[in-house]
């Protein structure tokens, strides 16, 4: 294990985080990329884009979100004390909004009048169609088949914003798909169109963008615990499916040694069970989706179908700064089961008055296990990435009962 | 000189026009696929592009997506085309072939065995989609050992990019003829010459041509500027109904004697 001397000197010039990330697309996206980083390099830099984008996070996001100490949830657990990120108080009810602000205002910098976006639950489609709603830009989003099943309301909610959905028919008919579905439209329509992807993976530039405007998370969440409690907490979690939250939370805590950092995987029904979305805790490199990182894939390096009762978990690569900090030793990946997650949602909602998205509960769930193994004065972070409204009715089915 | 350099080498002083088929491995009866290449051979085809069935072909259009599938439905793994080479080598040791797939597959057989076995089995070149040139470091062990390394270029491909592919690129330099996925429709023949010929002028490699050649006269139109015309979907698409062995070859012959004839007619 090489050491580290500055985590926040990732990704280089070619996109690589140490053996991970990179640009693994075919010779069509290589000018289109280069573009893109181009833009992206620049306008980050640039005074007047960052005020634009802190203009638009505190007004129409609704930034900073509050860290919240949830006492009755910690005292139940009778642990350290339990901070919450609230990012489900943010406007579309999500961290996904912190990305798709920055990436239209990036998309309409380039002088793109149509957006596209994959999406799996279909909260990063409602954050992409309500951005384009809001600039006046038109919005295609692909979907797979089976997600659009699962997920009507969703689904409904981004027609209400004015974006096109499309339903995706082929492989496993999910996020890995659309994601596939949506690479291809932009190949062929990357004159005036912007591909807003939604998590930290993707080929460069995306995960180093992505994660850029989700940093703000931790940024705020390490002054705002400095500020409350006089020092950094014990340890920060978050749930990681490509990884967008998880990054936001972390990448500020990167450099502060003496903060552990856990990622809580979707396990599902049990790692051992082979139905799960761990790709980190069980899989192995391999290239996906544009870059080196972890992947679930069979002895023939095809993808694999993943498992999670969650579906914004539900996918068989991740981000490859997570593979990279894994590799580092610098973050822990665990997994949480479907089971484990469920009754984190329902001990938050009973002690604290809060639905939390069933992705948000498996980093709940992971909370809860590390404020058991710390003292009563012990701080433990979580990143409450997003709000449970979307999830009642998987909820209401999976305890069968009838709404 | 290896088997590709070899063949562009005979066409070239023979004055003839290169046809490259692309037919994705074991789609539709991965029991028929040794015939069906002997059967494209017998038809005229120069160098064979062997698709590498991938659960993620993400620049590929539909009906290869769909023949991947179906492939991959049926068990079809790198081992298996391997395999399929070799039988296919027992009774051909001149044509050509080349694997065209994604990188995670041979990433899970591991560079080093793949390369080994691959040269071992008949193999002369590979084309990894997912792969540029600024990533194809990972290639190094499949070059040591003596693979072609296909690289695409594109109509999006820049001029300094270009030097660096026409530089790198072993066996022939792959123009995909537009900025689409396989199997789209759109070509626009004046753009793709002109391009095609600066590429030619500074490529020590031969251009072969392909995405959206879908017949006799498409081939024919792009063959009046390329060293080779690469054609798939349309092809795929065509032996996608196969329902034995010798129905499969039928259609692989069927469908490219014509384009032959018609190349060398011109």
């Amino acid at each position: 294990m090489t050491e580290i001397a500055d985590f926040h000197a990732y990704p280089d010039a070619h996109g690589r985080f140490g053996a991970y990330g990179g640009i693994y697309v075919a010779e069509t996206l290589m000018e289109p990329l280069a573009e893109l980083t181009a833009a992206y390099e620049k306008l980050r830099k640039d005074p007047a884009f960052i005020a634009e984008l802190d203009r638009d996070l505190k007004y129409y996001v609704g930034r900073p979100s509050p860290v919240y100490h949830a006492e009755r949830l910690s005292a139940h657990v009778g642990g350290a004390r339990i901070l919450l990120k609230r990012e489900d108080l943010n406007h579309t009810g999500a961290h996904k909004i912190n990305n798709t602000v920055g990436q239209a205002l990036v998309a309409r910098h380039m002088g793109k009048t149509r957006i596209i976006a994959e999406t799996g639950a279909g909260q990063h489609g409602v954050a992409s169609a309500t951005v384009a709603a809001r600039m006046g830009l038109k919005c295609v989003v692909y979907m797979g088949a089976v997600d659009i099943e699962r997920q009507k309301i969703n689904v409904y909610r981004m027609r209400l914003l004015g974006a096109d959905v499309v339903p995706v028919t082929s492989g496993s008919k999910t996020l890995k798909d659309a994601l596939n579905e949506a690479m291809r439209d932009w190949v062929t329509n990357v004159a005036d169109t912007f591909y807003i992807i939604g998590t930290v993976a993707g080929p460069h530039p995306y995960p180093q963008m992505v994660r850029d405007f989700n940093a703000i998370v931790g940024r705020e969440a390490r002054e705002q615990v400095l500020e409350q409690f006089g020092r950094l907490p014990d340890v920060i979690t978050a749930c990681v499916g490509g990884g967008s939250n998880a990054i936001g939370l972390f990448h500020a805590f990167l450099n502060d040694r003496d903060v552990r950092i856990v990622g809580a995987e979707a396990a599902g029904d049990g790692i051992e069970t082979g139905r799960h979305a761990a790709s980190l805790a069980a899989g192995k490199p391999g290239v996906l989706h544009g870059n080196r990182t972890y992947v679930l894939s069979d002895a023939n390096g095809q993808i694999v179908e993943t498992h999670s009762v969650s579906a914004g978990l539900d996918y068989p690569g991740v981000g490859p700064e997570h593979a990279f900090l894994k590799d580092a030793g610098r973050a822990e990946y665990v997994g949480i089961t479907d089971d484990e997650a469920l009754e984190a949602f329902h001990l938050l909602a009973r002690t604290e008055g809060i639905l939390a998205a069933l992705e948000s509960s498996h980093a709940i769930a992971q909370g809860i296990k590390l404020a058991r193994e710390l003292p009563k004065d012990g701080l433990v972070l979580v990143n409450l990435s997003g709000r449970g409204d979307k999830d009642v009715h998987t909820i209401a089915e999976r305890e069968g009962i009838e709404l | 000189m290896s088997r590709i350099e070899r063949r562009f080498a005979a066409l070239k002083a023979a004055g003839r026009t290169g046809l490259i088929p692309f037919v994705t491995a074991g789609d539709p009866l991965p029991d028929a696929v040794v015939p069906m290449l002997h059967a494209l051979v017998a038809a005229g085809a120069d160098v064979i592009e062997l698709g590498v069935p991938f659960s993620d072909p993400m620049a590929d259009g539909p009906v290869i997506q769909h023949a991947s599938e179906r492939a991959i439905g049926k068990g079809v793994g790198l081992h298996n085309v391997l395999a399929w080479v070799a039988a296919f080598r027992e009774t051909d040791d001149e044509t050509p072939i080349v694997l065209m797939g994604y990188l995670n597959p041979v990433e899970m057989y591991g560079y080093e065995e793949f390369a080994e076995d691959a040269i071992e089995k008949g193999v002369d070149g590979v084309l990894m989609v997912d792969c540029p040139l600024e990533e194809s470091h990972v290639l190094a062990p499949l070059r040591a050992v003596g693979l072609d390394q296909i690289l695409l270029a594109s109509p999006t491909t820049t001029e300094m990019r270009l030097a660096a592919l026409s530089e790198a690129a072993s066996g022939f330099l792959y123009y995909v003829s537009f900025a689409g996925i396989t199997g789209a429709a759109q070509l626009s023949t004046g753009d793709i010459a002109e391009r095609v010929a600066g590429i030619r002028a500074r490529s020590k490699a031969p251009v072969a041509v392909g995405f959206g050649v879908r017949d006799a006269a498409s081939a024919v139109a792009i063959g009046a500027f390329a060293d080779a015309v690469v054609i798939g979907s349309a092809l795929v698409d065509r032996l996608s109904g196969a329902t034995s062995a010798d129905d499969l070859a039928g259609r692989a012959h069927d469908f490219l004697a014509p384009i032959r004839a018609a190349l060398d007619a011109r």
